[in-house]
């Protein structure tokens, strides 16, 4: 079973976040159908853990905000102390979820299944770089990304669209139909943030066609989508729409003509044109190029590209039958291991080497803002980038050296080559052996594992 | 309030090409050209160059901006004056110092050679010196250290990754706070001979291993603190000096992407540009006399204010030089004026600069380059569209 050890290799390395021990031996019988199984209608599997739902935590946000409003004049001290606490209650929440992402990810046996929900999150990207979306960063990952993975891409992005992380992230919340009854009355009006982005870099791309006119169209279309106020019932959910803000007309993008749908279902205007460009063939053609970037290469086979493409083109974006494709595509056991892997990639596959889940999040965090890549913030509606050349540079390469070195001296018992065995199956070169054993200590050892080539690349 | 944070988008270039050990085997006696510094600042999401350097003397700029509008100069919080109409934002205070004595010029209206408005293709275009969106994948100012003789320069980036703009063939570093690896010890020698069919992983680490080591040379230095960019700015001067310093740097801020709350947020990205620029000019003391900083964004933002007090994607913005080495003089290309028949495309600032052409005046003038191979290697078929400005420095 030479080919299916080498497989085996393979399939929890660049499928998944790299292996427990143990892990290689165990999907050696069946590994396409150890990545298969996971491939579920419900979605990819939830951290363990309680956090506030979305709900919940729009609850803690209007609180927050009205407390940024109110505020005793004659006690700042108060004042200042309670916005921090209203403040805590929400990024305490968001950070233990954090930490819990990460457990989960060091100790699951759906390591396929979680790389395809981050990638997902990544490429429909909201960020904690703005305190408002940051609120919402986890939550949005658990409710709008894990349960839509495996399913309709059109379904996913509207649940993504319409979560307040993106609302806020992208500035959509407080946009405003110039022509409607609020923009009549007073000074205020669109927003392009959300529209551009939704054709840029959630569904078809810039090179699709489209134009500035179109971005104006959608982002009229997508005017009363917000979140709720303050005064707001809290029965309501943490999507609103606001048909007083919504411009009122029919709208055209990208050729089509959405007609006007009354006040009261202006929502759907917005939710029709954004299910258009989800099933566009350019969104089909640039997602599976992404993909297939993401999990083989940085200059993906143009072979597994078209493979993908035809697979979501046949099931109109069923992403299921997506990862499907890409799991049975020859080109994704065959490709050289290229890719580096992420500073998350990295630190998760070391955990699980090392047979132990991160404990704290205080390091955790420090070593992944050492390496570029703070929990939950990427720097750009772009998301996290994901090339060697982005990932591997000069100053990079030495902060994953520092953190492999503080990692190894924390590093289990037992033999150190079994070990390298156990994290690298038929991956690990004879020289990487070599230096493993030959090695003067057992951090050493394992400081060489974690920095060899085929542990940093995938 | 939190400043501008060091990005984390870029590239860096990986090129395994005929690179050797890098610095660490440098030897000394080597001859290093004219010790002039150039550091590239990209303000990364589109800064607005109306709240940079103020038009506040066109008529039409208070009425489009509204509440977006900053004060004319003698007003509380106003423009700090800059003649001939501009002010600038006041928060640069340490820049309108600069301009006291003649270590700051401005281009109001700069623009890449092609109309886009996403950050990302126009970040590419910025950062790979291109004429259109081409696929170039190195940078302009590697082409530029290649230009130069491969070596003669030392081309470095600030932050955990290498931005696009210095990819490319011509060996670069990156450094960012929070090493605390010992250079040339046993571990970095063994994962070399691993990295034997690795050149990548081998050349990378040995190049963050040595600037490392430079910043280790004088001691354990200043802790900085997150969101201290002035620190940042005065450990950046300190890899720019010495005979193994940098001598092309490129730093990124980010958070200029201000589509809502525009206000308060360019108060705390401007504070930040400004205490960059001061810790570099601190930093590299006598050497800031030989020293130019360009501050240069993908695009400008709408003429007009938005719906959520802030702007959206527009096309010409401003481009800011600081320097010792800078001659005096007034505004650097033609300004369009704000009037609604010369907006482009009706809603942005009309371009009357390309911004290539600063580039390559300061590449020209400043750090030597040849001409011809500006006009055809560091930037591609630009030698008519975009000819080198003279009299910068």
């Amino acid at each position: 079973m030479a080919a299916s050890s080498t497989d085996a290799a393979v399939a929890v390395t660049r499928l998944g976040l790299g292996a427990r021990p143990g892990e290689i031996a165990q999907v050696a019988a069946d590994p396409r159908g150890w990545a298969l199984a996971q491939i579920r209608p419900q979605g990819a599997p939830q951290p363990t853990g309680t956090f506030q739902t979305t709900d919940q935590r729009m609850t803690a946000f209007l609180a927050y905000q009205a407390q940024n409003r109110q505020g005793d004049r004659s006690d700042p001290e108060a004042t200042r102390a309670a916005r921090q606490a209203a403040r805590r209650a929400i990024t305490d929440d968001t950070s233990q979820a954090f930490l819990a992402r990460a457990r989960h990810g060091a100790t699951t046996d759906q390591g396929f299944a979680e790389r395809w929900a981050l990638f997902w999150a990544n490429a429909l990207t909201v960020s904690a770089v703005k305190f408002d979306s940051g609120a919402f960063v986890d939550s949005y990952e658990r409710e709008a990304i894990r349960p839509n993975v495996f399913g309709r891409f059109q379904d996913l992005v509207v649940a993504a669209e319409q979560h307040p992380a993106m609302l806020l992230y992208l500035d959509q919340a407080r946009s405003t139909g110039p022509g409607s009854q609020a923009g009549a009355r007073r000074k205020v009006g669109l927003n392009e943030n959300l529209a551009r982005e939704m054709l840029e870099l959630h569904t078809v791309g810039a090179d699709a066609g489209y134009t500035q006119a179109d971005v104006t169209e959608l982002a009229r279309a997508l005017t009363g989508w917000s979140i709720p106020r303050p005064q707001d019932a809290q029965s309501q959910g943490a999507f609103v729409f606001r048909a007083n803000v919504h411009e009122p007309g029919p709208r055209t993008v990208m050729g089509r003509t959405y007609p006007a749908t009354g006040r009261a279902a202006g929502k759907d205007q917005g939710e029709a044109i954004l299910r258009d460009l989800a099933r566009h063939p350019a969104t089909a053609r640039r997602l599976s190029h992404r993909i297939a970037a993401h999990f083989v290469a940085d200059a993906p086979p143009p072979s597994l590209v078209a493979r993908l493409e035809t697979a979501w083109t046949r099931s109109d974006g069923d992403l299921g039958q997506v990862a499907r494709a890409l799991v049975e595509a020859p080109e994704t056991w065959a490709a050289p291991p290229s890719k580096i892997k992420t500073p998350y990639e990295f630190v998760v596959s070391t955990h699980r080497a090392l047979g132990v889940p991160p404990e704290r999040l205080a390091p955790l965090r420090e070593t992944l803002v050492a390496m570029g890549q703070p929990p939950f913030a990427p720097p750009s509606p772009e998301g996290w980038p994901d090339t060697a050349a982005d990932w591997a540079g000069p100053d990079a390469l030495v902060k994953r050296l520092n953190w492999a070195r503080s990692a190894a001296v924390t590093g289990r018992t037992g033999d150190i080559v079994a070990t390298a065995n156990d994290t690298l199956g038929d991956r690990l070169s004879e020289r990487t052996r070599l230096a493993v054993a030959r090695a003067e200590s057992r951090a050493e050892a394992l400081t060489l594992l974690l920095m060899s080539p085929e542990f940093q690349r995938r | 309030m939190t400043h501008p944070v060091l990005n984390r988008r870029a590239l860096l270039g990986a090129s395994a090409a005929g690179i050797g050990l890098a610095f660490a085997g440098r030897v000394a006696a080597q001859s290093r050209g004219p010790a002039n510094k150039l550091v590239v600042v990209i303000a990364r999401g589109a800064m607005d160059g109306l709240s940079v350097t103020i038009p506040y003397g066109d008529p039409n700029y208070m009425p489009l901006r509204g509440g977006l509008a900053l004060p004319a100069p003698g007003e509380t919080d106003g423009a700090l004056v800059l003649g001939e109409g501009f002010g600038l934002h006041p928060a640069l205070t340490g820049l309108h110092a600069l301009h006291g004595r003649n270590q700051l010029r401005f281009a109001p209206a700069v623009a890449l050679p092609v109309r886009i408005r996403s950050h990302f293709e126009a970040q590419d275009v910025l950062e790979n010196g291109g004429e259109t969106l081409s696929r170039l994948d190195d940078g302009w100012l590697n082409r530029a250290l290649v230009s130069a003789g491969g070596t003669r320069l030392r081309g470095l980036s600030i932050g955990a990754q290498t931005p696009l703009i210095l990819r490319g063939d011509a060996p670069v570093s990156s450094w960012a706070p929070g090493g605390r690896v010992r250079g040339g010890d046993r571990i970095a020698s063994l994962l070399q001979d691993l990295y034997v069919d690795d050149p990548m992983l081998g050349q990378n680490l040995a190049r963050g291993l040595a600037t490392e080591a430079l910043v280790a040379m004088d001691g354990p230095g200043e802790t900085i603190r997150r969101n201290d960019v002035q620190a940042l700015g005065r450990a950046t001067a300190k890899l720019m000096t010495g005979p193994e310093g940098a001598d092309i740097v490129a730093v990124s801020l980010d958070g200029w992407d201000t589509h809502a709350g525009q206000r308060g947020q360019l108060q705390t990205r401007l504070t930040g540009l400004d205490q960059l620029i001061a810790g570099l000019e601190a930093g590299l003391g006598d050497q800031w006399a030989q020293t130019v900083v360009v501050v240069a964004t993908e695009f400008g933002r709408t003429a007009r204010a938005n719906g959520t007090q802030g702007t959206d994607h527009g096309t010409g913005s401003s481009l800011l030089l600081a320097g010792g080495a800078l001659k005096p003089g007034g505004p650097l290309g033609d300004w369009p004026t704000l009037a609604d028949n010369r907006l482009f495309e009706g809603r942005d600032l009309a371009p009357t600069l390309d911004i290539r052409s600063v580039f390559k005046g300061v590449l020209r003038d400043h750090l030597g380059l040849d001409r011809a191979a500006l006009d055809a290697g560091v930037f591609p078929d630009s030698g008519a569209e975009a000819p080198a400005l003279t009299g910068l420095v």
